[in-house]
């Protein structure tokens, strides 16, 4: 009865859930050399509190500005810089989703052979590591200022972002459904058609909208580095230190955004 | 008529799944595949139509040896072997009409089914079929709105329009409800009959397919322990392919007595 002796020995003894590292001295070595590189890390931030003092009052003046928003004296920068940040937003999320989708299924490893998904992951590995703004400084060297710069900033920066949420999404689509497909003697095209693209629209037209909501807050970044758009408006703003207009253009972006984000969600509710 | 001949599949991590199997598939003969989960019944019935590739040895549909077809020609003998799927496999955002006629994929070109143009013929053919198994109301339901029993007779629809030589049906009932169960299994039988289609039915449920098959094939280690008709499955028969157990209750005789296939709702 050995087994009942184990059992004995188990009743009236308490449970807990094993540690996730079971070695104890590991696991508070870890921990507390991770507070202590905390503490360490907040003690060499240097923060020159005179410097903080004068600061606040630019601070402030820059939030009740928001009170007081100037839509009006500006209001032709404001309408041309909005005009083209959308124009922008428009343009880049079409032409980056349209590339997206096919170099998304070249780098789904249940779709394409080796060759092309290894081509295809690197083509996403680039576009993610750099980062818009240096992308965008690139390009305004090469294309000068102006919003063709920011077009072609946003587009490589879709590539980048859809293709590989899209392609995780194709990865973890049901096998059978499609194997379904391809059993009744379907070409490829036909079974990405019927086995694949039904199992991703949603999360593809999910990411789409939030892609087309992040393009336009970068485009309100990449006039920073002439790139056009409202960025660029907002720049100048900033620079003659008329915070009121600077408010009353933040203000748009943000409503602009909420809008955007109010849509996606009505869109995604309705595809699923 | 199929034949295997040595039919060998070793995966990748060195499980042998299928251990040189020989069969023969009469034409219009329905026959039943059982035997303990991982004896390879899926395996056997994907490497027909070559989901999974074999490792060696051959098989012949008709006069056409499968496994060293190109891609092309492939696709070309895939629309003769209709397939039957254990958790339906519909696409399940795609309507009851579309995967039915995604049946057809084999026959037309990309662009006919890509604007979902499907020749006349095939799509009265696709309400033909929905009639026949109660479901032609459905037509334009989305296939995640339909039932179990429903899903599968759907499933049932795709393949047969393809007009197949052969169904390869793996688990049709195992999802499903004992009554419903036994109307697909049914409806399966009644239709190959009708069409003078040869079948091979994996199954998990001993009585059942005692209940409709001309031939049971039992199968263990990836290897054929048993070939006869259903009323040769005795108790010893059932030790060897599965194992010690008391076999009394499964292979009792079971009153078919449930009432003709009744369009769900």
């Amino acid at each position: 009865m050995t087994t009942h002796r184990e059992l004995d020995d188990m009743l009236g003894k308490g449970w807990r859930k094993p540690p996730f590292i079971r070695r104890a001295w590991l696991r508070y070595t870890i921990l507390i050399g991770f507070a202590a590189y905390l503490v360490a890390a907040f003690l060499t931030i240097e923060v020159n509190w005179a410097r903080v003092y004068e600061g606040l009052e630019r601070g402030k003046q820059f939030i009740l500005a928001f009170t007081s928003p100037d839509f009006t004296s500006r209001s032709g920068d404001i309408w041309d810089g909005m005009v083209e940040s959308i124009i922008m937003t428009v343009a880049a999320s079409v032409v980056g989703i349209a590339i997206s989708i096919p170099i998304a299924l070249g780098a789904a490893r249940n779709v394409a052979p080796l060759p092309i998904y290894l081509a295809c992951r690197s083509i996403i590995a680039v576009s993610r590591a750099l980062q818009e703004i240096i992308v965008a400084i690139l390009l305004v060297a090469i294309f000068g200022f102006g919003p063709l710069a920011g077009f072609l900033t946003l587009s490589f920066a879709t590539i980048g972002f859809l293709s590989k949420l899209l392609a995780e999404d194709i990865e973890s689509m049901d096998r059978v459904q499609a194997e379904a497909i391809k059993a009744s003697g379907a070409r490829w095209l036909q079974w990405i058609n019927y086995g694949v693209q039904p199992q991703v629209m949603p999360r593809l037209i999910g990411l789409s909208m939030y892609r087309i909501d992040i393009n336009f807050r970068e485009s309100a970044i990449l006039g920073l580095v002439g790139a056009g758009g409202i960025g660029a408006t907002l720049n100048t703003a900033f620079d003659r230190y008329e915070y009121d207009t600077a408010a009353a253009i933040l203000l748009l972006i943000i409503g602009i955004v909420m809008a955007l984000e109010y849509l996606s969600g009505i869109i995604r509710a309705r595809v699923q | 008529m199929l034949r295997l001949e040595k039919l060998v599949k070793t995966y990748k991590t060195g499980d042998q799944a299928l251990k040189a199997v020989d069969l023969v598939v009469p034409d219009g003969q329905v026959l039943a595949l059982i035997g303990p989960s991982g004896a390879g019944k899926s395996t056997l019935i994907r490497c027909i139509n070559r989901l999974v590739e074999p490792t060696s040895g051959k098989v012949y549909l008709g006069d056409t040896e499968l496994t060293g077809l190109s891609s092309g020609a492939l696709r070309r003998e895939r629309r003769r072997m209709g397939m039957i799927f254990q958790e339906y496999a519909l696409v399940e955002r795609l309507t009851v009409m579309e995967n039915v006629l995604s049946g057809r994929l084999g026959y037309v070109g990309f662009w006919r089914s890509f604007l979902r143009r499907y020749p006349q013929a095939d799509v009265d053919e696709a309400f033909r079929l929905l009639d026949r198994v109660g479901l032609v109301h459905m037509a334009d339901k989305r296939a995640d709105e339909l039932s179990g029993g429903q899903r599968q007779r759907v499933g049932i629809c795709r393949a047969l329009i393809q007009n197949p030589a052969l169904l390869l049906v793996d688990e049709p009932t195992a999802s499903l409800d004992p009554k419903t169960s036994r109307q697909i299994m049914r409806l399966i039988c009644e239709l190959c009959e009708e069409r003078g289609l040869a079948a091979i039915i994996n199954i998990h449920d001993v009585a059942l397919a005692q209940m409709f098959v001309q031939r049971v094939i039992g199968l263990r280690f990836g290897a054929v322990e048993f070939d006869g008709p259903p009323e040769a499955l005795t108790p010893d028969v059932l030790t060897t392919i599965y194992g010690e157990e008391d076999w009394e209750a499964t292979i009792r005789k079971v009153e078919d007595d449930d009432s003709e296939i009744e369009a769900a709702e």
